[in-house]
């Protein structure tokens, strides 16, 4: 368990759900004889997940402030309604509608951001009456009618990586993003390596790279071989490239940045950021803000695939985004996740409704079992805190009236150290 | 001294508590203390904060169950074990908090008969409910409609409430855990003469209060407790026992070295606050700091005296940045130029810095490590266009760590591992970071260790060496005399006086800290 610990880093929720993943894909890959791990189904799995996943990149930083946002949905909806309008009436071409659904999502989560931060409403509630209200405004809109959009903007949702180049019996360019990937995942890894030493904190055994390396850069090359091989006409999809873009730039964003750090600072406590001087309403607003901007975005992509808005997209998006965000480490009380454990956990999420759907397996169990996963990612993350927190050497001392090693009891006694133990 | 009380008191006696000796890991927080109680008495516990009075009352009152503590309680002539407050309260003992266990939404009937609903088949019966609120609440002197929620009346009406919810499950020893606290004058008054007038139906009545001048007027018997250990019990009519003899009792204790040696290096004035006036944040018509003036120097500390609720924390936030309560009045001279801070981030870019006294709540993310603590507060100062630089980042903790010599294997640690010491090490060098010209302390070294106390003084005293101004609350009087150049007396929201460290004496800041009018 060491050698994984080392390998992995990270916390134990993290990393048992790549676990979990891994042997997920195994065991569909063995019940359904191959079909899981096929580029045609690999490639279906991107492009019927990506928007989700997106979702769930706003989501989790909206769960890590400590918020909710129920509303994903039906913003996702509303915005893909009003693109597909403002193409196919007002006759925009297709880059301008994307900067309409994009500024519109804004001006969405500004209003919600608004009650949320600075009129201090709950955000279930605010966000519960968004589900409701832009519902209604997708179906008023579009009059309860399905809206086509042109071809050029299908491309967002629907398109791959062109072929360009020598005939390699590949696609050029995902073998080009695949070589990107590992030739980064060296270079990363030797960094982190690099900063270590320097900084003269725990730097892992050399083998641990080596070991770390190889196996990461197997899988990318082994999933670019899948995307590459796909049919012809078929690569890697373009809604797997905005979120592979989004991905590492919100990665970055939350754990690299000033305003990422307010994040879960203001999740983690509240009040203790706002005492360090964290703007902690501004970050509850931008939050709010920019998850209802990746829900015009995902709705924008959905439509773009299904070549159509209409009046019941987006419906339960906002489930499975909240779902892959808490499957993939978040805390209900906020402080607590990672843009790529929620990827993780979307892809979970992902490849269970995948795998159970080519086993043949009908929505009705397929529900069923895709709450009790949620419900045992989460219970397995609470019992492992429950164990890990005060730890048995902790108890064990407690109880042999040793010295004082749990600081939460140090507190928790209002003595103020006014007492003196005579020693 | 008990013997005494005993012999001069004709009632029998009601409650005995013998030999109570309670720890908690590492801390002996009552040390054989022993009170007796007799019937139809109201015997008031002084001391300090943290002597050790509300731990005793938590002892009394079943908070802390029978085996967890040593000695016995004796109440009514038998020996009692009670396992929780239930227990105690079927016993007779009520325990009303300074905080009201009340539910605000529900009605006075319904607070009264909360877990203890008169039912016929299960069923509650409300008329019979009603009719008992309306007699206990006679009995109490409260003129409400007993189905008024509980939120609607004032404070003072609430405490009633709270005493007609003790009657109603026949009381015969009531605790009150300062009463007053949160009262006016004449509410005030009123609870002492019910008080009164209980002791005369043959209800005993322990008292805890910091307003000494109450507890001289009402107690038959004073019991003080000082470090955990009960000193002596006063008799008041035949000691003749005045508030200058409680306070001797309450702070005569002999002071060790405690305090790293320091030779102050006091320059000029360089921070005002002048007629500073801030409302509570609910309560619209009730001031937290009423016009309070108070300057510091460079590389002085300046120490705030005041008993828990006296508004020291409430001065100190609403200073810093308005983060607490309405602002009034009142204006900040900084190097002689107004300034104004509407907010957080202004206060800490005029250079000011906050260690609250709540570490866990207000002070900490528990979920964070070191590292990010550290630089929480001037992230700017490691990032490049909002970029952390990690490196710049570990390093400063790094820095920190050694300077402060936190005890941890690594920066990486988190802080919510770290004991109490280490803990407020971490949230100073945060505000460290910050390079405030005027750091505020409040209560730096609650809940933590001797031995760190002594190193966070250190900390302290070189930060003032650096030309700082600090201040430092607290409720312990040896900790400011020992450290301040000049303690401020605070009482009730208002400044009550200043007293260079050469003046000050326990009892000259006790006296100040506990009646305006008696400051002289």
């Amino acid at each position: 368990m060491n050698i994984i610990k080392q390998l992995f880093g990270g916390n134990s929720r993290q990393f048992g759900m790549i676990f979990a993943l891994v042997a997920l894909i195994a065991f569909f890959q063995v019940k359904t004889d191959g079909l899981i791990l096929t580029p045609d189904n690999v490639i279906n799995l991107m492009n019927g997940y990506s928007y989700i996943l997106i979702l769930a990149i706003g989501m989790v930083l909206v769960i890590i402030a400590g918020h909710i946002d129920l509303s994903v949905g039906s913003v996702a909806a509303f915005v893909g309604i009003v693109v597909a309008l403002s193409m196919r009436d007002w006759g925009l071409p297709w880059y301008l509608g994307i900067v309409v659904g994009l500024l519109l999502g804004a001006a969405i989560g500004a209003w919600q951001g608004f009650f949320v931060a600075y009129v201090g409403i709950p955000a279930f509630i605010v966000t519960l009456a968004g589900m409701l209200l832009f519902r209604g405004a997708n179906q008023l809109f579009g009059k309860s009618l399905t809206i086509p959009v042109p071809k050029e903007f299908q491309s967002i949702g629907a398109g791959y990586l062109p072929e360009i180049g020598p005939n390699t019996g590949y696609n050029n360019l995902t073998l080009l993003i695949g070589f990107i990937g590992v030739a980064a995942l060296v270079w990363g890894e030797l960094r982190s390596r690099k900063r270590a030493v320097a900084l003269g904190s725990d730097v892992k055994p050399f083998w641990v790279t080596v070991v770390k390396v190889v196996v990461f850069a197997a899988v990318i090359l082994y999933v670019t071989y899948l995307f590459a091989t796909g049919r012809p006409g078929t690569s890697f999809p373009i809604p797997g490239i905005i979120l592979g873009v989004l991905v590492l730039v919100y990665g970055f964003i939350s754990s690299r940045t000033t305003i990422g750090r307010h994040v879960y600072a203001v999740g983690g406590n509240r009040h203790a950021a706002a005492l360090s001087g964290v703007k902690s309403k501004r970050t509850d607003f931008l939050v709010m803000l920019n998850m209802s901007m990746l829900a015009g975005l995902a709705g924008m992509i959905f439509v773009a695939r299904a070549n159509a808005s209409g009046p019941s997209d987006g419906v339960g998006w906002e489930l499975d985004a909240i779902a892959a965000v808490f499957i993939g480490g978040a805390a209900v009380t906020g402080g607590v996740g990672t843009v790529m454990g929620s990827m993780i956990g979307g892809l979970v999420m992902a490849v269970l409704n995948n795998g159970l759907q080519l086993l043949g397996v009908g929505s009705d169990w397929t529900q069923i079992i895709k709450g009790l996963v949620l419900l045992a990612a989460v219970v397995f993350d609470v019992y492992n805190k429950s164990q890990g927190k005060p730890s048995f050497i902790g108890f064990m001392m407690k109880k042999l009236g040793g010295n004082n090693s749990n600081p939460d009891l140090e507190v928790a006694e209002p003595l103020k150290g006014t007492i003196k133990t005579d020693a | 001294m008990e013997g005494v009380s005993i012999m001069v008191s004709a009632n029998p006696v009601i409650l005995e508590m013998r030999s109570i000796t309670k720890e908690f890991p590492g801390v002996k927080a009552l040390s054989e203390v022993s009170i007796t109680v007799h019937a139809s008495e109201i015997h008031s516990i002084c001391g300090e904060n943290g002597a050790g009075k509300s731990t005793l009352m938590k002892v009394l009152s079943g908070v802390y169950p029978f085996g967890s503590y040593q000695g016995d309680i004796v109440f009514q002539n038998s020996v009692c074990e009670f396992k929780d407050i239930r227990a105690s309260e079927n016993a007779g003992i009520v325990i009303i908090h300074q905080e009201l266990a009340l539910i605000p939404e529900l009605s006075i009937t319904e607070n009264i008969f909360l877990g203890n609903e008169p039912t016929r088949f299960g069923v509650i019966n409300w008329a019979e409910a009603r009719m008992r609120t309306m007699e206990l609440m006679a009995r109490v002197g409260l003129n409400e409609d007993p189905d008024t929620p509980v939120k609607e009346i004032g404070v003072g009406k609430q405490q009633l409430v709270e005493i007609a919810k003790a009657l109603n499950k026949s009381v015969k020893l009531l605790i009150l855990d300062e009463p007053t606290a949160a009262l006016n004058e004449s509410d005030s008054q009123h609870l002492l003469d019910l008080i009164r007038g209980l002791k005369s139906k043959g209800i005993s009545c322990i008292m805890i209060s910091h307003k000494l001048n109450e507890i001289e007027q009402v107690s038959d018997s004073i019991t003080i407790i000082r470090d955990g250990k009960s000193i002596e019990t006063l008799d008041v009519k035949a000691d003749g026992v005045d508030e200058d003899r409680i306070i001797r009792g309450m702070v005569g204790r002999t002071l060790e070295s405690r305090f790293p040696d320091h030779t102050p290096k006091i320059g000029e004035i360089f921070f005002e606050v002048k007629d500073w006036t801030v409302g509570h944040p609910q309560i619209s018509d009730r001031l937290v700091c009423k016009g309070s003036n108070f300057n510091v120097r460079r590389g002085e500390i300046v120490g705030i005296a005041g008993l828990m609720g006296a508004g020291r924390t409430e001065l100190a936030r609403s200073i810093f940045g308005r983060s607490y309560g309405n602002y009034i009045s009142g204006q900040i001279f900084k190097d002689g130029k107004e300034i104004t801070m509407r907010n957080v981030p202004a206060a800490i870019k005029h250079g000011l810095g906050y260690v609250t006294e709540d570490r866990k709540t207000l002070g900490l993310n528990l979920l964070d490590d070191i590292k990010t603590t550290t630089v929480s507060a001037n992230l700017g100062a490691i990032s490049n266009n909002t970029v952390v630089d990690r490196d710049k980042e570990y390093s400063v903790a790094e820095g920190y760590r050694k300077q402060l010599r936190t005890k941890a294997p690594t920066v990486d640690e988190g802080v919510g591992k770290l004991s109490g010491g280490n803990q407020q090490k971490v949230v100073l060098a945060k505000w460290m970071f910050t390079d405030p010209d005027l750091l505020i302390l409040d209560e730096p070294t609650r809940g933590i260790d001797v031995g760190a106390k002594y190193e966070i003084y250190g900390i302290i005293q070189e930060l003032a060496n650096q030309g700082k101004g600090v201040i430092v609350i607290s409720s312990e009087l040896p900790e400011l005399l020992g450290i301040s150049d000049r303690i401020y007396t605070i009482f009730e929201g208002a400044i009550t006086g200043v007293l260079d460290k050469n003046q000050a004496s326990q009892e000259s800041l006790m006296k100040r800290m506990t009646a305006a009018t008696k400051s002289a």
